[in-house]
């Protein structure tokens, strides 16, 4: 496990979350790669059926952000 | 703002603006700049808590992004410097290790860095402002250090446009080579001519190789010479080839004469003809050609004491002389020389005797044996002539074998000038020459350096070097000599700069390292060996930077946009303007002068400050910290009213308003940050938490543990170095105690700031007896001087959503003479019609960007485009350097066509900041703006993932896949538009309806006033002053009749709604009188009533009890019940502030207080009594509590678990009250009685579910957000105004009433409401009406409904597109994909989920 490297992939809401992402890039706060952002207007349209189908597809772990 | 002139409707505005020095259209935001600029400065945006860099953008989040340059005077040190050479630059670039971009700065103005790095006297380290902290910058050390770092036999030559024209220039010193140097620059061909075997003058032959190695002096000539200057040595100016010569037989169009002024000045004493006594500048030159010198061996006397005379000492020192005494007529305070060459002289042992003149000189033999000296009486007049006298009868000889005479220096090698040459001299022999040209009077000669000025320093020659240059090249290309050019040489004295930072610790100068005092006068070896690096970065950290912008060019040089632009001046314009509006805010009061530490203990902040400590974007990222020792605080004091409500020097009278709040808030948020743990304790004297919904936080911090001690604080001190402090204070009843906490924050008060003053001054504005815009109750945002408008904290203390509010009713002010000419500037952006793309398959651009250096300069962006070519779909990649520019823009459209492509990707910054420009790129491009999709792989890839290429390289090529992904499924989307109905309805005829009504009218709205009662006025009909004293009556009655009068105002009386439907832009109401209205917006206006307490209080129980509103009545008709009463008490907070109601209604402590000194105007003998909870006069209505006082009102203060008791005794009321000083019980007897009663709202439950609006708890109907959408329902298109949104007082109503107004404009004056084409789109198909939808959508947008479909019931949900906000929370609530997300579906989801895991 020492060397596992997680696949992460964030739902993040248009108005908020996503802005502070970008905050953080404009901060240049620095954090680890593995982690891919998905941009939604609002995080009520996440489905379960989306993070079901990202763990199906070998993401090891999902945030959802708003 | 400069001048207003005109008057309303017809203004003229000149505005000056400042220069940013970037230009917005280039800066693409990415802060490189930020990261190159050298100069560090206090952050004003945080306060001054931590520092950014003179190249800035105010916070992270700014917007528009823009960069800013913060530049203040030129420094002093290069004000001083006569040849202005930036040293501040310099200074920066050293502290940065910039050692050759450093030297590129010096060489701008001085070619000989090396050398004046050594030799010059630096007269700006005598201007240095680090000496009022502890010593001057070592300018000139570091100047030499820079010279010394680079290899000049390699330092590169830049690339010249070489032009044809020979200059020619006589003299190879320092003021010749400049000149030839910056001619060279410019492309010119300088040749020089020196008289002496070799090029450098006096800096050759006067100056000593201890403090200028001849090698130094070569490197920068060799260097000049590589630059194209010719220098021709040993070509003397003669009769064989004079000036005139030059010009007219030679044919060089211009000559620079810069010859100096290397010949002692001669005097005559008897004996000076004697063998053995030597001319100090013959001596140097003798020494400096031949290395022989006629002093070895001997007894030599030096008289004079200036440099050269020091020179010609230590040289005869180092050429042997036996013994070498310096004779100077000044003191030891008085000498010329410089004083760090005095000191090296006496440590070298030579003795100087002050004060004494030469008599004369004593031969033996035809040869000097000594020297007669008498003493100085004096050495100038009165009038500062030098005009030495002597005491004839002190006398003293000094044995001598040789005398240097070394009184002076002149320029006696002009004896070269012929008539011919036309060249004029001035009485002193020196050749006359126009201060601000050097041009002399031989049209094209210039002069320059000494030969113009007299002896003077060699940088003052190097200036006239580079000024004379630029003349030489105005007269060269035909150009006026003096037009437009600037003198930057003769900047005024003073400036604005950079404040010297308190509590700096002190940094002593870099110490010169030297040779071994006992190897100085052992030959000619420097003496002064230079600074390493390491010191040499130390000292220039010293620097304070002064001029903030350092104008070093870094950020010109890292700005590969090329938006930095130094040379931007202040712009001018003028605007052509209707209206004016004042929103200038305010200035936090300055605490330094009270007794609380402020500004000298780090632990002392303001509140302001506090805020800055608490925001996550904040210096401390929101760690709140002690700035003495970056500890987590455990024990937090806030001190209300610092500055406010005190007649102390210096503070202010009136009350903040906001502090109390403030302190509150940030108590509960730095627990939030630091933890339960924390102790908060509030020290104040009334807590005022009148607005809305501010009670219950109120109480919620007490109930969470907020401590609040009614105090007054005597003083603030320091416990030690612990960085601890003790609060002293002084409880209610009068007990003296103290507390130590770890942080103390000053809840400091607003303050109209000195320039507000002088701009209210310049428009002919009015202020306040407190500086506050003067403006009356009935028109709160309108200023003494017609169509100047105000808002804001400048028309009194309020805080955000007062000021939002205030906002909106100036708005409404301001525009309401103005209908006409709305939308008369507008201009509509034309596009080319939409191709059709619906049936293609996909064709994607994708356009990767560079942003410069901040994707390419981390990810591999070739990589990623040629990934991007891989991807299925993808018809053409393009890498740009910076997408967002315009030239990008028309090639991108350009691919656009040329490539067919049907849908765009781009992989660059943010959408939230470009999208738009992008999809407007789109519509220019003929395609639907919802076929494209961004990638952010800046500030989402790396911009956070800067050390790791190969990650962020792969990351791109993700994000990259994953918009593409997602673009293929892209579907052209059409934003839907609805009509407006330009109509209002407003509900409610009290003040604040009638306002709306009346301000929507005057613009030309057509408005529907539905009042419930049988006329117009609403609560105002029972009031009769102001606080500020406005009779109400008059007012009201003209507003009343200019409502009714409005031919756009329909008022329907005894009308209520009783049936509402529709959405923004698109109602449809009924009213009760039958009325069916269509309306594009609802203004709710209903008002609130005031408490009428159950026979509490014996109120309806005797005649004496009246409620404030009676009392009103009273006073205004029936003044003989207060003319006869001996003694009245007024009792605040019945029915307020109490558990079923738990808020405060805000007029009444004002309203009791004014009463109060109504009862004392009419009956001066009367006893007044108010017994209040916390007395809560605030803003400017605390002036009313301070005249109560002050003319004997006496104010009890009672608890809420221990009210005041009332029994009527002999028809009079008894009240039993216990006194919060004495803490006994109290009896009061009084004849009248009147209580502050709560206003409470009407039920307005049916008009909140009708047009879908929220009541609060206590039923006053709710705004979408308190701080940024005050006057908004949360449903779109209805507005608040008066008291059924809040207690307030008149003018506030008045205020709201304007605002709804505004706010209600901002719909009315449009033709269509353009809404978002990211909707709810049901799939009629799956969809079998299971409505799990209806119930989760948020916005009440879906309906189900029933239709026949093939001879059965269908059942399918609709959505009205107007309440949807595009959530999604019906798409993921849907078991059976029955509806989606335009621009967000499930499959577009899907594909970027399996993009993002490499599965597609």
């Amino acid at each position: 496990m020492e060397n596992f490297e997680p696949r992460l992939l964030a739902f993040v809401c248009n108005w908020c979350a996503y802005g502070a992402a970008d905050l953080a890039g404009v901060s240049r706060l620095q954090y680890p790669a593995n982690i891919r952002l998905l941009r939604v207007m609002c995080s009520a349209t996440v489905s379960p059926h989306h993070i079901l189908r990202a763990l199906q597809s070998g993401a090891d772990g999902i945030l959802v952000a708003g | 703002m400069q001048e207003v002139t005109g008057e309303e409707g017809n203004f003229t505005v000149t505005l000056k603006k400042q220069p940013r020095y970037v230009d917005a259209s280039k800066c693409t935001g990415c802060g490189d700049c930020a990261r190159a600029c050298p100069v560090s400065t206090p952050d004003e945006f945080n306060l001054g808590l931590n520092n950014c860099q003179a190249i800035y953008r105010s916070y992270p989040q700014a917007i528009p992004a823009t960069f800013a340059i913060k530049k203040f005077d030129r420094a002093p040190c290069v004000r001083t410097c006569p040849a202005n050479v930036n040293a501040q630059g310099y200074i920066q670039l050293i502290k940065a290790g910039k050692y050759a971009e450093a030297l590129k700065v010096i060489m701008e103005k001085l070619p000989l860095p090396g050398t004046l790095g050594r030799i010059c006297p630096h007269p700006c380290e005598g201007n240095c402002r680090r000496q009022d902290l502890d010593e001057p910058l070592s300018i000139c050390a570091l100047k030499r250090f820079v010279a010394d770092q680079v290899d000049w036999a390699t330092l590169p030559v830049p690339e010249i446009d070489k032009r044809d024209e020979e200059v020619a220039i006589i003299g190879s010193g320092p003021g010749g080579l400049s000149c030839a140097y910056q001619l060279a620059l410019m492309g010119y061909r300088p040749i020089i001519f020196e008289a002496a075997a070799e090029p450098g003058g006096w800096l050759r032959y006067g100056v000593p190789e201890y403090r200028l190695p001849r090698k130094v002096l070569q490197r920068e000539i060799d260097y000049i010479q590589r630059l194209g200057v010719d220098i021709r040595c040993n070509s003397p100016i003669t009769p064989e080839r004079t000036v005139s010569d030059l010009i007219v037989r030679d044919g060089y169009p211009a000559v620079f004469i810069s010859v100096g002024c290397q010949e002692s000045v001669h005097i005559r004493v008897p004996g000076i003809e004697t063998e053995g006594v030597v001319w100090a500048a013959d001596y140097l030159k003798e020494v400096a050609t031949t290395g022989i010198a006629p002093t070895a061996g001997k007894k030599v006397v030096v008289i004079g004491g200036g440099n050269v005379g020091i020179d010609a000492a230590r040289i005869a020192l180092r050429k042997g002389a036996s013994q070498v005494t310096i004779v100077c007529l000044e003191g030891p305070d008085e000498m010329p020389a410089s004083p760090w060459e005095l000191e090296e002289t006496e440590k070298e042992g030579i003795e100087i005797r002050h004060s004494w003149g030469v008599k004369q000189i004593l031969p033996d033999g035809g040869k000097v044996k000594g020297v007669w000296l008498k003493k100085v009486a004096q050495i100038f007049d009165e009038q500062g002539h030098f005009a030495p006298k002597y005491f004839e009868d002190q006398l003293d000889t000094l044995d001598a074998e040789i005398v240097i005479m070394s009184i002076g220096q002149r320029s006696s090698n002009l004896r070269f000038l012929t008539v011919a040459d036309g060249i004029e001299l001035t009485p002193r022999g020196l050749i006359k020459a126009n201060p601000d040209t050097l041009a002399t009077t031989r049209k094209g000669v210039f002069a320059g350096g000494d030969v113009v000025t007299g002896p003077y320093v060699a940088i003052a020659a190097i200036a006239d070097g580079w000024e004379a240059a630029v003349s030489i090249d105005r007269y060269l290309r035909g150009v006026d000599l003096k037009e437009g050019r600037q003198f930057p040489r003769r900047l005024p004295a003073g400036g604005k700069w950079q404040p010297i930072p308190k509590n700096n610790p002190t940094q002593r100068r870099s110490p010169m390292p030297t040779l071994p005092l006992e190897e100085w006068g052992q030959g000619f070896q420097e003496i002064c060996l230079g600074l390493d690096p390491e010191a040499a970065r130390a000292e220039a950290g010293r620097c304070l930077n002064c001029g903030v912008c350092s104008e070093c060019m870094e950020c010109v040089a890292a700005c590969l946009p090329g938006a930095v632009n130094h040379a931007q001046t202040p712009e001018v314009t003028e605007l052509e303007v209707g209206s004016v509006i004042l929103a200038t805010g305010f200035q936090p009061f300055d605490p330094r002068g009270l007794n609380y530490l402020y500004g000298t203990h780090p632990n002392v902040v303001t509140t302001l400050e506090f805020e800055r400590f608490l925001s996550p974007g904040g210096p401390f990222q929101g760690h709140v910290q002690r700035l003495s020792d970056g500890r987590e605080p455990k024990k937090i004091a806030w001190i209300l009213c610092v500055g406010s409500r005190s007649n102390r020097e210096g503070s202010q009278a009136y009350c903040s308003s906001v502090c109390c709040m403030t302190s509150l808030k940030q108590a509960l948020i730095a627990r939030e940050h630091i933890g339960q743990q924390l102790d908060m304790a509030i020290f104040y004297m009334d807590m005022r938490t009148p607005r809305k919904d501010f009670e219950k936080y109120f109480q919620r911090a007490a109930s969470q543990g907020t401590r609040l001690v009614r105090s007054r604080i005597h003083s603030v001190e320091a416990l030690g170095d612990s960085g601890d402090l003790q609060l002293s204070y002084v409880t209610e009843d009068g007990k003296v105690a103290a507390e130590t906490f770890d942080l103390v924050v000053l809840a400091t008060g607003m303050v109209i700031s000195p320039a507000t003053r002088e701009l209210a001054e310049t428009l002919g504005v009015q202020l306040s007896r407190y500086n506050f815009v003067e403006h009356s109750c009935f028109e709160p945002v309108a200023t003494s001087r017609p169509g100047i408008y105000a808002c804001g904290v400048v028309t009194g203390p309020k805080d955000i959503p007062q000021s939002v509010r205030e906002g909106s009713a100036a708005a409404a002010a301001a525009t309401r003479q103005l209908a006409a000419a709305r939308g008369s500037l507008l201009k509509e952006k034309v596009y080319p019609p939409e191709q059709e793309v619906a049936g293609e398959e996909p064709r994607i651009g994708v356009f990767i960007c560079n942003c410069g250096i901040n994707i390419g300069g981390v990810a591999d962006v070739p990589a990623v485009a040629e990934y991007a070519r891989s991807i299925a779909d993808v018809a053409y990649v393009q890498e740009n350097l910076f997408t967002c520019s315009e030239d990008a823009q028309t090639l991108m459209i350009e691919r656009i066509r040329e490539h067919n492509l049907n849908r765009v990707v781009v992989a660059a910054c943010s959408p939230t900041t470009h999208q738009p420009i992008f999809q407007d790129m789109l519509r220019n491009a003929g395609l639907n703006k919802y076929l494209f999709e961004m990638a952010n792989i800046r500030n989402q890839c790396t911009w956070v993932h800067q050390y790791n290429r190969d990650a962020a390289t792969t990351k791109c090529r993700d994000l990259v896949n994953m918009a593409v992904a997602k673009a293929r499924l892209l579907q052209p989307l059409n934003s839907l538009t609805v009509g407006v109905t330009h109509k209002a309805l407003v509900v409610g005829g009290g003040v604040s309806g009638m306002t709306t009504a009346l301000a929507l009218a005057d613009q030309g709205y057509e408005v529907d006033l539905a009042e419930g009662t049988d006329r117009l006025g609403g609560h105002a009909l029972n009031l009769h002053t102001t606080w500020r004293g406005e009779q109400v009556k008059p007012y009201l009655h003209e507003l009343i009749d200019r409502v009714q009068r409005h031919d756009h105002i329909h008022v329907h009386f005894e009308a209520t709604v009783i049936e509402a439907g529709g959405s923004v832009g698109n109602f449809t109401s009924r009213l009760s009188n039958g009325a069916l209205i269509r309306h594009g917006v609802v203004v709710l206006a209903t008002g609130a009533e005031p408490y009428r307490p159950n026979g509490q209080y014996l109120y309806r129980k005797n005649p004496n009890v009246f409620l404030s509103l009676d009392m009103d009545r009273e006073i205004a008709t029936n003044s003989r019940l207060i003319k006869n009463a001996q003694a009245a008490a007024f009792i605040q907070c019945v029915g307020s502030r109490i558990p079923e109601r738990p808020y405060c209604s805000r007029v009444c402590c004002t309203s009791s207080v004014d009463n109060a000194l109504k009862f004392k105007e009419i009956n001066p003998e009367m006893e007044v009594y108010i017994l209040y909870r916390d007395m809560r006069t605030y803003g400017e209505r605390e002036f009313l509590y301070h005249q109560a006082l002050q003319k004997g009102v006496i104010f009890i203060r009672y608890q809420l678990e221990d009210p005041p008791q009332v029994e009527e005794v002999d028809g009079r009321m008894r009240i039993r009250v216990t006194d919060h000083i004495l803490k006994r019980p109290l009896e009061l007897t009084v004849d009248l009685l009147t209580l502050a009663s709560a206003i409470v709202p009407r039920d307005n439950t049916q008009l909140a579910e009708m047009y879908k609006v929220a009541l609060n708890e206590e039923g006053f109907f709710s705004e979408a957000h308190a701080k940024i959408r005050p006057v908004d329902c949360a449903t779109e298109g209805i507005f608040l105004a008066g008291l059924c949104h809040n207690p307030k007082p008149l003018e506030d109503s008045i205020r709201l009433g304007l605002a709804a107004a505004a706010r209600a404009a901002t719909l009315l004056s449009k033709d269509h409401l353009e809404l978002d084409a990211h909707v709810s789109i049901p799939i009629d198909e799956n969809c079998d009406g299971c409505a799990f939808c209806v119930d989760g959508c948020p916005f009440q947008a879906i309906t189900l409904m029933e239709y026949m479909k093939q001879g059965q019931v269908k059942k399918t949900v609709e959505i009205n597109e107007i309440l949807c906000k595009g959530c999604g929370s019906c798409m993921a609530t849907c078991p059976k994909q029955g509806i989606y997300v335009a621009g967000f579906s499930m499959p577009q989801l899907t594909a970027q989920v399996e993009a993002a895991l490499g599965l597609i």
